[in-house]
This record gives structure tokens, C-alpha cells and sequence, in this order.
């Protein structure tokens, strides 16, 4: 293992002291840990809250601040927050509209942001939790835990946030989130393994001349290993997955996210989006807002995931909304 | 049998032995969780149990509800993933059920038991099969009722308890996952031993072994 770290055991707890030097327009709180925006709670306007597993920066604590979430709670890596730290973090941002809690499909996290909703609603506030289940990788049936949350959380933070900021009302605020989600579909693919710091080697074993299809944020298996092929092979095969899904049709207008999984190149990023406009061309979905970059990652794994929104007037105005977040920032 | 009881010391003891039995399992639960989860079932089991000991200095049972309760409420809070809520769930219904108690007849404890099994399934809403820590709870409480029906010793039901969940951890390893991180394996999830399956019978065996001198006469205890 290769890593910028001290010791693996600290390694939450430093980056966290390093995100509170390094923005003063964020509360860190250690005992529990969770991040809120300096200014919260904010009188009359929804709460945004999510959390999850570290290891997936900047998601989630990058994207606290102004039109985006209003806290995070950050669990050690690759585990969920638990419910104490999702309580403070509900009780920080009540500002008597109630508290929306954005929350990713995986068991973990399901059971943890249960336990601390019922725990907010005990004392008083007002709580409604969407899961969001994205993944096209995971076939959902009953004999599974449901398709997994990935980057369309960061696109439901974005908007839900943006909602909030407008003053829509917790109802307005959950209803969004929900279609967010129906409207979303991710894939991803790993061309190298990440390496959690308390386990020190790789997660998956994946040859040098190999890639694995479909991958988890958190190195789960995916829908196939095969041989490594030019992007443009690989970007087909996504792509092609996540557009038949919901389905997406001529016509359509969408947001199209190229996500970097933390070890790919910006520049590789672009490849891959190059190959994704011009399948998207070929069918006749036309993309009218885009997001490339590194926004929710497996620590040091190298690949990319899609996600695709489909987008109305409402979703494209919310988008294009003032955000100011360490992670996303514009309009402002 | 009837006085055969548990004491809240024995309680406390027990959760000291398990303790030290999830720090010595440490690397084999996380290497099970690795074939099939997501590697950190030992970690986090350790940490959880590590507090659960920090915050235990100096109890004495008085109270096993309240014990109980307390080591469910710090496991919630320093676990995390699906074992924290599970877990802790589990301790916290097994306290629920013995509020105010200060020791535990045989009944007792298998309602104890039986309670903290009950609130793994509300919160995980998994069933017997679907390789999780109930297939190794499930047989056990079940043994538990049936040797306090029959007025067994306590000893033998403990006993009887920890071998039926021995056999429920290992009916998992063919058991396709239906929950869980392991359940996107699918079928590539069966052949291995389920580590929440393998916690939970360390949990009844080392019960079945703190306990087992709780059936002799108080006067012939060690310990006390």
C-alpha cells in the first residue's frame, strides 16, 4: 500500500481537520463526526442531509454549502455513518421546515438513516428519508438488496438542494428527490482496484490487461471481468445498458455525468465523453447540461461511471441554480 | 434447576468474553466478509466491541436490562455499516426484555433471546435462508424455548443453544445471499460462511461458556 496517510485508523478524523482549516464556511463537529454549513441551521428552509462511507470524496462533505446539502455525515471508510452522527447533524440543520435525509441503497446505511429518523422524529423534527438506487449494474429483483447508490446522489444533492434554497417545502423537497432518482440511471467500470486504508491491499484482484464491468463505488463485483478495449467499446457497452434501462428515448433531453472513480485522468474523462455524445447523437437524446469530473469516488480506483438524467424545465432551472460548495460552485 | 440462575455479573462477564473472542476472530471475520461482503465485518465488530468494553468499566449487573441496553445503544453508535443497527438492535430488545432484572432464570434468558432475534428481523426485515446472522440465531433461540418447555438444565440449553447455531452458521456456506452486500453476488455468493452467521454463534457459544457454571451450586462458583 501506497498512501498519503499517517496512520489508516486516523485517517477520517485528519481529513477532517484538514477540511475545517481549510473552510471556514463549514462547521466540523468531531464527537460525533458530521459537517454543516457555518450558517445552519437556516430559519424556515428544508434541511438536506446525507452521509455515507468515507473514501467517496468529494462526496459527500464536499458538497455542503450553499445550494447544495446542508450537512454530511461522514462514516470510517467505505461504512456508513451511524445513527447519532445523523441526528446531530438533523438537529444542526432544523430550521423548522423539517429535514430531508438523502440516503444510498445499501443495507448499511438503510438500517443506520432508519434508526436516526425515527430518533429525529422523537424529538420533534420533521423527517423524510429517499433512498436513492441508480446502479444498472445490480439486476433488482426480491432476492436482492436493490440496486446500489451512486452518481445520481450527487445530482439529487445538487437539485434537492437548489429546491430548498428556493424555499419548496419538505413534501416539495422529497417528492423532487424521489423523481431525481426515477429519472436517473449509473453504471460504472474499474479498470484497477481501490485499497482501503485498514485493509492495506487491493479489494479485487483485476489482471493488467483486464477491466471489470459494472463495478460498485465500493470495488463490489460487477456484471462481467472481460479484456481491456479501446474506450470507445467500453463507453458502447455502458452507455448502451443505461439507455435502454428506463429507457431513454429520441427526443429526450438529459444531463449527462462522466464521473471519474479517482485514479483516471480529466483527460481520459473527455475521451469518454466524447464516445458518450456521440452514442447519444446516434439515437437522438440530446444532451443540454453535462458534469465531468471526480465527484463520487472509490478511493484510488481508476475508471469512470455514466449517469444519465433525463431533465424537464424544472430539473434544468434547479441545475443551473447558484451553488457554493467546495466540490460544485458556480453562479455564485 | 431453579437455582441455576444468571447473574448480572455473568452477564457482564460474558460480554467481556465475547469482547476478547471478536478481537481474536478479528481477521477471520473480516476474511469471511471479503469473499463476500465488503471486508470489515472483523474491524468494525472490534471497534464496536472495544467501546462496548470501555464503557462497561466498572459495571456491576445490578441492572441486566440496563446493561443490556447500554452495550446495544454503544454498538449503534460506534459500529457502523449493517452491523451496528443490527447488533445493536439485538442487545437493545435482549435488555428490553430483562428491564430491572438482576439476574436471569433459564426462561428468562431464552425470552431474551427470542426478543433480541425478533428486533434483527424488524430492523433487517431478512428471513431464515437468506444467509444472515439469523440462521445462526434462529435455531438457537428456537433451542432455547424448547429445553426451558422441557425444564432442562441451564447448562445443557446453553449448550444446546450454541450447537444449533454452530449448525446454522454452517448450513449458510451453500445458501445463496439474499441480503446484504452479499446478495449482488448472487450466485457467486454461495460456498462461503456467512460472517454476520459466524459472529452471532460466537455470540451464543461464548454465552454457553461464560454461563456454564451458572447451573452449579453458587457455592462451588469461581469468580465470585
Amino acid at each position: 500500500m501506497k498512501k498519503l496517510i499517517n496512520n489508516p485508523d486516523d485517517v477520517v478524523r485528519e481529513a477532517l481537520q484538514g477540511t475545517a482549516a481549510a473552510h471556514p464556511d463549514l462547521k466540523v463537529f468531531f464527537d460525533p463526526h458530521y459537517i454543516v454549513r457555518a450558517d445552519a441551521p437556516v430559519q424556515g428552509k428544508v434541511g438536506i442531509v446525507s452521509g455515507g462511507g468515507s473514501g467517496h470524496e468529494p462526496m459527500h462533505g464536499g458538497f455542503v454549502g450553499m445550494g447544495m446539502l446542508d450537512a454530511a455525515c461522514p462514516g470510517e471508510v467505505f461504512t456508513s455513518p451511524t445513527p447519532d452522527q445523523m441526528l446531530e447533524a438533523t438537529k444542526a440543520v432544523s430550521g423548522g421546515a423539517g429535514v430531508l435525509h438523502i440516503v444510498k441503497n445499501y443495507t448499511g446505511d438503510v438500517m443506520n438513516f432508519e434508526m436516526a429518523a425515527d430518533l429525529g422524529k422523537a424529538e420533534g423534527i420533521e423527517v423524510e428519508a429517499v433512498v436513492i438506487d441508480d446502479d444498472v449494474a445490480v439486476q433488482d429483483s426480491l432476492y436482492t438488496a436493490g440496486r446500489r447508490g451512486v452518481g445520481a446522489t450527487v445530482l439529487a444533492e445538487k437539485l434537492t438542494g437548489a429546491a430548498a434554497e428556493a424555499k419548496a417545502t419538505l413534501a416539495e423537497v422529497a417528492e423532487l428527490c424521489k423523481k431525481v432518482n426515477d429519472q436517473s440511471r449509473s453504471m460504472g467500470m474499474a479498470l484497477t482496484s481501490c485499497v482501503t486504508p485498514s485493509a492495506g491491499k487491493p479489494t479485487f484482484e483485476l489482471g493488467d490487461d483486464e477491466m471489470e464491468i459494472g463495478i460498485g463505488i465500493h470495488g463490489e463485483p460487477g456484471r462481467e471481468r472481460k479484456k481491456l478495449a479501446p474506450a470507445s467499446g467500453i463507453i458502447e457497452q455502458i452507455a448502451g445498458t443505461i439507455i435502454g434501462d428506463l429507457p431513454f428515448k429520441q427526443g429526450d433531453e438529459v444531463l449527462a455525468f462522466v464521473n471519474g472513480m479517482g485514479g483516471t485522468p480529466l483527460i481520459e474523462l473527455y475521451v469518454v465523453y466524447n464516445e458518450l455524445t456521440k452514442i447519444l447523437d446516434g439515437k437522438g437524446v440530446k444532451i443540454t447540461r453535462n458534469l465531468i469530473g471526480s465527484y463520487i469516488t472509490s478511493l484510488e480506483m481508476a475508471g469512470c461511471s455514466i449517469t444519465l438524467l433525463k431533465l424537464d424545465d424544472e430539473l434544468t432551472k434547479l441545475w443551473d441554480a447558484p451553488v457554493k460548495t467546495s466540490g460544485l460552485r458556480w453562479g455564485v | 434447576m431453579s437455582d441455576s440462575t444468571i447473574s448480572g455479573a455473568d452477564v457482564v462477564r460474558w460480554i467481556q468474553v465475547y469482547a476478547s473472542t471478536i478481537a481474536e476472530n478479528r481477521d477471520y471475520l473480516t476474511q469471511l466478509d471479503s469473499a463476500i461482503g465488503d471486508g470489515d465485518h472483523g474491524t468494525n465488530m472490534n471497534r464496536g466491541m472495544s467501546a462496548v468494553i470501555e464503557k462497561l468499566d466498572g459495571a456491576t449487573g445490578d441492572d441486566v436490562g440496563g446493561l443490556l441496553k447500554t452495550v446495544g445503544m454503544t454498538l449503534v453508535s460506534k459500529v457502523g455499516g449493517a452491523g451496528g443497527p443490527l447488533y445493536g438492535t439485538l442487545f437493545m430488545q435482549m435488555g428490553a426484555a430483562t428491564t430491572g432484572k438482576s439476574d436471569l432464570a433459564m426462561g428468562d434468558w431464552a425470552k431474551a433471546v427470542d426478543a433480541g432475534l425478533k428486533g434483527v428481523q424488524a430492523r433487517g426485515k431478512a428471513e431464515p435462508g437468506d444467509k444472515t446472522m439469523i440462521d445462526a440465531l434462529t435455531p438457537a433461540a428456537e433451542a432455547l424455548s424448547k429445553a426451558a418447555a422441557a425444564a432442562a438444565s441451564l447448562s445443557d440449553a446453553l449448550r444446546s443453544a450454541a450447537q444449533a447455531a454452530e449448525e446454522g452458521m454452517k448450513a449458510t456456506i451453500p445458501l445463496v445471499a439474499r441480503k446484504g452486500r452479499a446478495s449482488y453476488l448472487g450466485e457467486r455468493s454461495a460456498g462461503h460462511q456467512d460472517p454476520g452467521a459466524t459472529s452471532s454463534f460466537l455470540l451464543m457459544k461464548t454465552a454457553a461458556d461464560t454461563f456454564a457454571d451458572a447451573g452449579r451450586p453458587r457455592a462451588d462458583r469461581k469468580n465470585e
